[in-house]
Order: structure tokens, then sequence, then C-alpha cells
């Protein structure tokens, strides 16, 4: 199932487990990222919480937990090289991957149709 | 992640506002102007194509000021502005420029600017946020001496990069026997120009000052070139970062001197102790005491030894658990041919020494720095 927040961040929801990224939009704004701060594996956050950094040459941005949840697992190959997020922000571009500690949370997030829309 | 507020509709244009938007740029506030942020490049391409091809760039948004002598002596109006700047104007030779600053009474900055010999005039460059201020300050100190003429109907661009001379030379091949900070009028592609050979990036370039209404036109001449590309205000930051040049209002202000700034290399000798015509600017007993005693705080390059930028405002400390800063970054970036994060910031001279090891607090994590010599990537400028 895929999610998308009104910050610009999707969540792909397999069971209990919420892998979470930003979108193309997002990455488009951005520009090219030279840097990328991630969150330590086992490190809970609320929904809508900072939760990792991304930096362009100008600026650095702040990238929310789209659920609340405990971090499972982080991806290291966009620290490694941040352009994966420019280049795959919905595949090799993933960010987190979170435990949800509130499955209700996933039922106030726009579905694909309304993140599009909220685009135009 | 948030986006930017929308510009303020009151916002200045420059001649090259509609050729921006036809290319595609990002349009951003900037001194009261609507400016290119970057083009579809983006910002990290358009400063590495600079550094190794040619970018253009419109800086029409920064101030033209003609000074013309009331006699008619260009030696009047060189005295005249020593009056406020604690630089050499009177020994500066025709058809060469220089880098200046105006100070205040104590010995604070006002503006930077370039100051360029052109025989009947004075022709300064003045940052765009600091117009108006440097305007009423040269009519209120300089007006029984010089006329001031705020030069609303030309633009500025600046062509930069290794390739910055071969593509002007085709337009006017004159233009190469310039060397760097020499200035004089150039027609290029039918439009008189006023050519400097200096920029705001560490490499050899020209900026060129032309009448708005030829603006348009000779910015699309240069673009035919295949080596020119369009660079915006954020490359600009970037690259003039990792030159280690100073930005008014971040680096520099009200509050800095020269001295503290790292600019004394700027005041030459006949403005200071011995000299033919020490002192005599505002602020000159602040100023004279930091030039041969030290200033107690200095502007230094900081260069980041993770790989997180540390940028603008960021706090330095001594150590990893002091409580006190020592310092702030008044400039951080990441830098495209630095290949990492360059900054630049105030610590205490005792502290000022390259290789000091700082510590910069980032979101809450004391980062080290260290303190670096500038510039971080060498200057290239045509010298000889």
């Amino acid at each position: 199932m895929l999610k998308f927040t009104q910050e610009h961040e999707w969540v792909r929801i397999e069971g209990d487990v919420a892998t979470a990224g930003i979108t193309q939009h997002a990455q488009e704004r951005l520009g090219d990222l030279v840097f990328v701060e991630l969150p330590v594996v086992g490190k809970s956050f609320e929904k809508g919480a900072p939760a990792a950094v991304v930096e362009s040459v100008k600026a650095a941005f702040e990238v929310y937990a789209p659920i609340g949840g405990e971090v499972v697992e982080a991806n290291p190959a966009i620290v490694a090289n941040p352009s994966l997020v420019n280049s795959d922000p919905m595949g090799a571009g993933w960010f987190f991957k979170l435990r949800l500690a509130n499955p209700s949370e996933v039922d106030a997030l726009l579905d694909e149709a309304a993140y599009k829309a909220l685009l135009d | 992640m948030k986006h930017p507020a929308p510009a303020a509709p009151t916002l200045k244009h420059t001649p090259l506002h509609a050729l921006h938007l036809e290319m595609g740029a990002r349009m951003g506030p900037f001194a009261g102007y609507e400016m290119p942020i970057q083009y579809a490049l983006g910002v990290l391409k358009e400063h590495l194509h600079t550094r190794v091809a040619a970018g253009l760039f419109d800086i029409s948004h920064m101030g033209q000021i003609a000074l013309r002598p009331r006699s008619g002596r260009i030696a009047d109006a060189a005295q005249a502005l020593e009056r406020l700047v604690p630089v050499d104007v009177l020994g500066l030779r025709p058809a060469r420029q220089r880098y200046a600053f105006f100070t205040n009474g104590s010995g604070g900055i006002i503006d930077d600017l370039m100051i360029g010999q052109c025989g009947d005039h004075l022709a300064l460059i003045v940052n765009a946020s600091r117009k108006d201020v440097d305007e009423q300050h040269l009519r209120d100190v300089l007006s029984d001496v010089c006329t001031v003429d705020v030069l609303e109907d030309r633009a500025l661009l600046a062509l930069q990069g290794p390739a910055a001379e071969a593509v002007l030379a085709r337009l006017s091949p004159s233009s190469a026997s310039m060397r760097f900070m020499d200035i004089r009028p150039v027609l290029i592609a039918g439009a008189s120009c006023l050519v400097s050979r200096s920029g705001y990036t560490g490499e050899d370039g020209f900026e060129i000052s032309v009448p708005a209404r030829d603006a348009k036109q000779l910015a699309r001449t240069l673009l035919q070139d295949a080596t020119v590309t369009l660079i915006g205000l954020g490359a600009r930051d970037s690259l003039r970062t990792e030159a280690g040049l100073c930005l008014y209002g971040s680096d520099i202000d009200e509050r800095t001197t020269p001295v503290e700034a790292a600019l004394e290399w700027a005041i030459q000798k006949v403005r200071r102790r011995g000299g033919a015509r020490v002192g005599n600017f505002p602020g000159e007993d602040v100023v004279m005491e930091q030039l041969e005693c030290g200033a107690s705080r200095l502007r230094v390059g900081l260069k980041p030894r993770e790989r997180t930028p540390v940028r603008a405002g960021v706090l330095l400390y001594a150590d990893a658990f002091a409580f006190q800063s020592v310092g702030a970054v008044t400039s951080g970036t990441f830098g495209p041919s630095a290949a990492g994060p360059v900054a630049m910031g105030y610590v205490p001279s005792t502290l000022s020494a390259p290789n000091t090891l700082l510590f910069a607090d980032v979101r809450g994590n004391r980062l080290p720095v260290e303190v670096m010599k500038l510039p971080f990537i060498p200057h290239r400028y045509k010298r000889t």
C-alpha cells in the first residue's frame, strides 16, 4: 500500500513496517542533494517529528516521520551517495523503515490521487 | 520538507528578468529584486560548469555609481573619495580597478565596493542591499567636489570561468589583453560596455556594464557560445564561499572592521602609519590601532572534518563540551569543487591559526572543524 503526506514524503506499508522516502516532486524542488543524515535504528518518532535531514548546496531541509514508529532500518546507500535520492527517490533512494506504533494513522495519509491533486 | 515562502509582489526586476523566466529560472527575492536562484541545470552543476567552462551571471541588481569631479580633474574625485575609504584611490592608475570598503566612525564596514579609474570619472560597483545607504553617504560627504550619479539605465553581467577570455575575445578581440583588475570601455556586439577583468568566483573572468536596452541581446549573444551557460545566485554564493570572498551582510557588516574581516591587504601603505596620506577616513583610530596591534577576533576559513555542511549562524566552541561559544559561522555551504563542506566565520585571534581544531554545533552535535587558510579553491586570476 503506497501513501503520501502533504510534506512530500511517501510511505510503502507492508504488514506493520512502513518504508519512507521523499517524493519525485520533493527531490526536484530540493535539487541535487549533497548530504543525508538518517535516524539511528531503535529510535522512535511521533508522526510529523523531524526524523532525517537532507541538504542541497544551498540549504538543509528536515524530513518528517510520515507516521509514528520505531526505526528498524535506515538506508546507508543514500548517506554514501545522496544523489540516489535524486535519481531514484521512490526506489533505491528510500530513507528508513519504521515499525508502526499505531496502524490507524495510516488512514490519515493521502493516497496517490489525493497527493497528485495537491501538486496541481 | 518545507517550501520557501513565495516572493513578495513588490520586487524590482533587472533588464534580464524576461530572459531568466524564458530560460526556466527558479526566481527568488534578493535585496529587493526578484533574481534567478538557479536554472534547470541546478546549483551543483552550475557551480561546476563555471569552474571548467564559463558561467554568465546577471548581477544587474548591484549598484553602479559614477563619481565625476566638478573640477574635471579626476585626482580631485579620487582624493575626495579617500575621505570615505581607507584605500589608495589617488594612486589608482587610469584603466585600473581596486577593491575598497566604506568605513563608519567605529571602523565597521558600511559596504564593500569596487572603484574603477575611468579617466574622467570613478566607476563604483556597490552591493544591491546597500545602494541607497551608499548613495546618501557619497552625497553627504562628497557633493562639494563630485557629482554622484546612480546609473539606473545600465545592466551588469559577469562572465566567469576559464573559457571566459576566449568567449569574450571572439566578440571583442582587444578584451583578451586585459589583466586582472583592468577596466576599460569595450564595444561588444555593438553595445558600448565598460568591462573589468574581475569577478566574485575566484575564476578568471569579466564584469560587463552594458546599457539596459542592449543587455538582453548581449546575454543572448554570449549564450550562443557552447561553453557559456546562465548561473544563478545559488551557485554564485557557493563559488564565492570556496574562493573565500566576503558577502556583505553575512561575513562583513557595520559591526566588523576590515582588520577583523582579514581584509587589511586592501589598505595600502600610503594610508597607513608612515604613509603620505595616513588615516583621514571614518573610524581611523580603531582601524589604525588594529592594523598595528591586531584585532581580538578574525575571520577565518573553516573546514569541517565530516561531511555535514556547517552553515551561517552555527556556533563554534573551543572543545567538544564547552558551554560558552567562542565564535560563529558567517558563511557555510557544501563546496561542489572542494567536494565537501566549506565555511567561514569569526574566531578569537588566539584560535585563528591554521589547523586549530574547533567544534561546530550542528543540530545539537559538536562536529570538528579546522581553521584553514583561505581560499578553499585557489584563485585563477589573470595577473600577468
